[in-house]
Formats: C-alpha cells, sequence, structure tokens
C-alpha cells in the first residue's frame, strides 16, 4: 500500500462532507468535483444524438458480434438503436456505458443489460437470469416476464418488469429500485443492502432474508418472512414516493399504495453510512 | 451445468425427435459429454418396445473400459435366450449400433419387475427402457450426433423429454446419461438438473425396499424415487409433489409418462427453466434458446416458482 499521509488540504467533495479521508501521497483514487462533472465520462464512450435512430436485426449474429455492433452505432452517433430478432439471446446490451435509447424488439436470454450505466432500455418481450445484473444508472423496463435472479446487485437506476419474476430478485442489490407489476418468487431481496424493491403482486417465501438495509414494498401476500425482515410503518412520504415511482414506472397508476407493506432489516447488520458513488451524485 | 429440455404436444402428434434435437442442440454449452432422449412415439400399444445396451461407447471422452464386439455379441445371444426363457417373442429386431439394440416384442405379463431383472442379471447389459410408447436413446457426444448416430430425426410422437449432460458427479458413459427409465414402470423416464445431496440416504433406504440402480448419478434416484412411491400407489403428481421434500438439493425435473408430460422445481428455485404453455402445445428448456429453436417467433414465456409442480396430459 502506499505511504499515505493526512493532510489539512481538502477537496471539494470533503468539503461538501461526502467523504472524510485526506489522503496524500502516490493515490490513484479520484474524488468527485461537480465543477469538473463535465469531464468526468467512461473511456470508450461517445456523443450521441438521440433523433439518430436505426434497426439492428441480430437474428444471425453471435451476442459478442451484436455488443460490438451497438458499440460501433453509438460511435457513429446513434442515440436510438431498435433491435431486432434478439430470439432469447444470452448476455445481450452489456457493458453500455453510455446515454443510448435501446429497444428491444423481441426477448433477451440470460444476463441481458449486465454491468450497464446509463442507457434508457425498452425490452418488448421477456428476459431470463440475471437481467441488468450490476446496473449503476439509467432505466430498464421489461413489457412480459423476467427470470430469477432479476437486478442482482444492481447499484442504481429504475428496473421495471410489467409482469412477474422469478426468485432471488434484486439478491444483493446495493442501490437503486426495482418495480415488480405481478408476482415475484422466493427469496426476494435475498442480502439487499441498499435500494428499494416494490412488488404490486404476491411474493413467495423468505422475502427479505438476511438483508442488510434498503426496502420493500409488497402489494399483495407474502409467502414467509426471511431472517432479518420485518414490518415497518408504511409513512405518507413512502406513499408519495410509490406513487410517483409507479406513475414513472408506467404501472399500477392506479394502485393503492396505502395497502402495501413496507419490509425492512430487522437489525443493523453492518455499517452502510458510506455512500455509493451514485448516491453521491444523487445528493448533488 | 447440464440442460434440460422438454415437449408435449396435445391433440396431435409431430415430428419430436427432431424438434427435441434442435431443443437439446441450442443447449449443448450446458454439457455435451452426453446426450438423451425419451421419446414416446406413435405406436400400434401391443407390443412392447425395449431399448437396451450391452456395452457401453468407449470412444473419445469415454470413462468406459473398452471391450470386444464379440462379447456384445455373447450377451445378445443370452438376452435373446432369457427372453424366449420369459414368453417374450421378439417381433423386430434392429441392432443400431455393437452395442445398442431395439427390440420390438411381445409380451403379456405385466409384471416387468421380474422381467427386468432377469435380463440385467447378464453383466454389463442394462435395458435403457421398456415401454409400448416410450424409447430411450443416450449416448455420448451432443445432441446432433446423438441424434445423427440413432436416426431420430424422423420419430413422430407427441412428447419427448432430453438431456444434456455435463459430468459432474458420475463417469462420463451411457449408463450414467440421462434420462433414466422409472424402473420397473414402462413408459416412465426423468430427466434432471442440478445435485442432490441426500443421494446415499435415500439410495440405501430404496434400496433396502427392493428397488434397483444402475449407476452412481445422483439423478437416477428421481426416477427410482417416483418408481417407489408409484409401487406404493401414489399418483405421479402425488409423487412429484413428495419428492420437492424428500429430495434435498437443487433441482429442475422433467417426468414423463406414456400420456402425460411433467415438471418440478425445488423450493429455492436455484435451477433454471423456461416455459411455454399453449391450448396445443407446451415446451420447456433450461433456456429459452431451447424453445426458441421450434418457436422462433415472439411467444410469452415464464419461470415456474419455486417448489411448482405441473402435469400436462397429451
Amino acid at each position: 500500500m502506499a505511504n499515505l499521509k493526512s493532510t489539512e488540504k481538502k477537496t471539494k467533495a470533503q468539503v461538501m462532507g461526502m467523504h472524510t479521508e485526506v489522503l496524500t501521497g502516490r493515490t490513484q483514487q479520484k474524488f468527485f468535483n461537480p465543477d469538473e462533472a463535465e469531464n468526468f465520462y467512461y473511456f470508450g464512450t461517445y456523443d450521441v444524438d438521440f433523433n439518430k435512430r436505426t434497426d439492428l436485426d441480430v437474428k444471425d449474429m453471435t451476442a459478442a458480434e451484436a455488443n460490438k455492433e451497438i458499440d460501433n452505432l453509438m460511435s457513429q452517433g446513434y442515440g436510438t438503436i431498435v433491435i431486432k430478432n434478439p430470439q432469447g439471446k444470452h448476455s445481450l446490451g452489456v457493458g453500455i456505458l453510455n446515454k443510448l435509447n435501446l429497444i428491444f424488439e423481441g426477448s433477451l436470454g440470460y444476463f441481458g443489460m449486465g454491468s450497464c450505466d446509463g442507457p434508457i432500455v425498452r425490452i418488448n418481450g421477456r428476459v431470463g437470469w440475471s437481467c441488468a445484473e450490476n446496473l449503476m444508472a439509467g432505466k430498464v423496463v421489461i413489457e412480459k416476464n423476467a427470470g430469477s435472479c432479476f437486478g442482482a446487485a444492481i447499484r442504481g437506476g429504475d428496473l421495471i418488469c410489467k409482469g412477474s419474476v422469478g426468485a432471488r430478485t434484486g439478491i444483493d442489490m446495493k442501490g437503486g429500485t426495482i418495480i415488480i407489476g405481478g408476482d415475484a418468487g422466493a427469496f426476494t431481496g435475498f442480502m439487499m443492502q441498499r435500494g428499494r424493491i416494490i412488488i404490486l403482486g404476491d411474493v413467495g417465501i423468505n422475502l427479505g432474508d438476511s438483508m442488510y438495509d434498503g426496502t420493500i414494498f409488497i402489494g399483495g401476500q407474502i409467502g414467509s418472512y426471511g431472517s432479518d425482515a420485518v414490518d415497518s410503518e408504511l409513512t405518507k412520504s413512502d406513499q408519495d414516493w410509490l406513487k410517483r415511482k409507479l406513475k414513472v414506472a408506467e404501472i399500477g397508476e392506479n394502485f393503492d399504495v396505502s395497502k402495501m407493506k413496507k419490509i425492512v432489516a430487522g437489525k443493523k447488520l453492518w455499517n452502510y453510512d458510506n455512500l455509493e458513488p451514485t448516491e453521491k451524485k444523487g445528493a448533488i | 451445468m447440464c440442460g434440460i429440455a422438454g415437449l408435449i404436444h396435445r391433440g396431435k402428434s409431430s415430428k419430436v425427435g427432431h424438434e427435441l434435437q434442435g431443443m437439446l442442440q441450442a443447449l449443448k454449452h450446458r454439457g455435451e459429454d452426453s446426450t438423451g432422449y425419451a421419446l414416446y412415439g406413435d405406436t400400434n400399444g401391443k407390443n412392447f418396445i425395449m431399448r437396451f445396451k450391452v456395452g457401453e461407447n468407449v470412444g473419445e471422452g469415454s470413462t468406459s473400459v473398452a471391450e470386444d464386439v464379440s462379447v456384445y455379441d455373447e450377451r445378445k445371444k443370452i438376452v435373446d435366450s432369457y427372453l424366449s426363457e420369459l414368453g417374450a417373442k421378439i417381433i423386430k429386431e434392429e441392432r443400431i449400433l455393437p452395442y445398442s439394440l431395439r427390440y420390438e416384442i411381445e409380451y403379456d405379463k405385466k409384471d416387468l419387475l421380474n422381467f427386468s431383472q432377469k435380463i440385467e442379471s447378464i453383466p454389463g447389459v442394462e435395458i435403457l427402457s421398456m415401454g409400448k410408447s416410450l424409447e430411450v436413446i443416450k449416448d455420448l457426444g451432443n445432441a446432433k450426433m446423438v441424434c445423427d448416430r440413432y436416426n431420430l430425426d424422423k420419430l413422430v410422437g407427441t412428447h419427448a423429454i432430453g438431456h444434456a449432460r455435463m459430468a459432474t458427479e458420475s463417469g462420463v458413459d451411457i449408463k450414467s446419461a440421462h434420462p433414466f427409465w422409472g424402473y420397473p414402470f414402462s413408459d416412465v423416464s426423468v430427466v434432471h438438473n442440478g445435485q442432490l445431496t441426500n443421494y446415499w440416504n435415500n439410495r440405501r433406504s430404496l434400496e433396502n425396499k427392493g428397488m434397483r440402480f444402475m449407476s452412481e448419478c445422483d439423478s437416477e434416484l428421481i426416477a427410482v424415487y417416483l418408481a417407489e412411491k408409484m409401487r406404493d400407489g401414489a399418483s405421479l403428481e402425488e409423487g412429484m409433489k413428495e419428492s420437492l421434500t424428500g429430495l434435498d438439493g437443487v433441482f429442475t425435473y422433467f417426468v414423463a409418462t406414456k400420456n402425460s408430460l411433467g415438471m418440478a422445481k425445488d423450493t429455492m428455485a436455484a435451477k433454471p427453466l423456461v416455459l411455454y404453455e399453449s391450448d396445443d402445445l407446451v415446451a420447456m428448456g433450461s433456456e429459452e434458446i431451447a424453445i426458441r429453436s421450434i418457436l422462433p417467433q415472439e411467444i410469452d414465456t415464464y419461470d415456474p416458482f419455486d417448489g411448482e409442480v405441473k402435469v400436462w396430459q397429451i
């Protein structure tokens, strides 16, 4: 480890109270500075024009070929890409760290839209296991059902499924919001650490098992509670937030949120006071 | 990892051999040590079809010991003589490969236990399936290789289940390949994706009750477990529901009988399954791409929930 010394010199982020550590020496740690926000970008991202639209037929492509072509189209400035004939292929649309309107005219297999940060995605079909795993930001809307491990380990963004989802929805999630229009399977919110899950329908056994933090809202019946998951009071503020979220999600607009159950962690298992990077951005 | 697939046509027959080949080939990345088919073909319903092996495929990747073809010939002769002793008449005989045979036999007695025990008392001989509709075909290699080797492409029937295997618990050989016949019940077959953690406890218990195991593959337990439940009077669906607590571990499995196809998923839903259901067809597989191989158009599919058991009739 580098020999780091404390110093009184503070970055703007430290002045804002976003973190407390003050480091000098040879460190690659970078702190967020709102004045330099426009200089923050991911390597390999592109300026795209949302009005520039194209179709991409992936019927005869492998997932790798399709993903490379999406990247190629973004490099040409296309901001709206419609994917034709995904036909349940795995790992489509992964690793997009760009603002982009992406529309899938069909269903995806496993690991669709994994490790993304920023795109707005609409999937006019179903998704398999582990959709949008590790999502950092953006919005992914699935018009039909989803498989298990939906939104595993997401850190931000909105992940919406208008149908039903399988088991372990939101497993290990660390932020963001997952909204389900239908039912969800067992172990929903398993080991979740932050973020919110909204299920309008029923949910299976072991809800919120071993959850560290975060909040789960359930509109239907609960199979059973997992360890550490307990009921909490649904506040007026919660209800207002739920109404806003459901409206944005285009589902359950007339859903009576006042009857939803709110589930939280029953005990503090760990110290999660340090905010996630996406939440730092949100705080500003 | 393994992949499983199954389909059932309701109210009609189709080229189920070809369809299942496409589904299993789409899942070949889940394992291609061996592939197996349980096909329920259109037959006259009078005679039994017995698929059996007199040896192992000792090709590349096999964990079996090579034997001379003359050994296979000798075993076949003993099978033929035993069939005669049992009062079974061979109507049609096909030797597809030196170690793999298909007999159509006339056999009036209903008890297949004594029949099977007699045939399998010959070292190296195993009945892969015995039924009036069921034919279990399994061998090393991926779905297309096995389909081509056994000419399954044109087989017409109502339903089928199959398995693409990545060998983890036992050897790369035909005896450990799926599907497993629900011995000694005719026309019952099972495929499984997952791992059973109370295999040995259950096996010892079932063996003490007179049930037979041919391999050390944990998946065989499901077939034997269900066969024992049915022997004691339970329906297939009742047996499957009991298996959710009787079997420990993670599993999704399919079971098929002459007229039905069923699925069960463990209470943790740890193994994948995607299901498509319409009025005339049910198709399911470990991944959606298996279903897409026979239904490329946009369809509505879903994942069955944890602890779910479903059975469909033809």
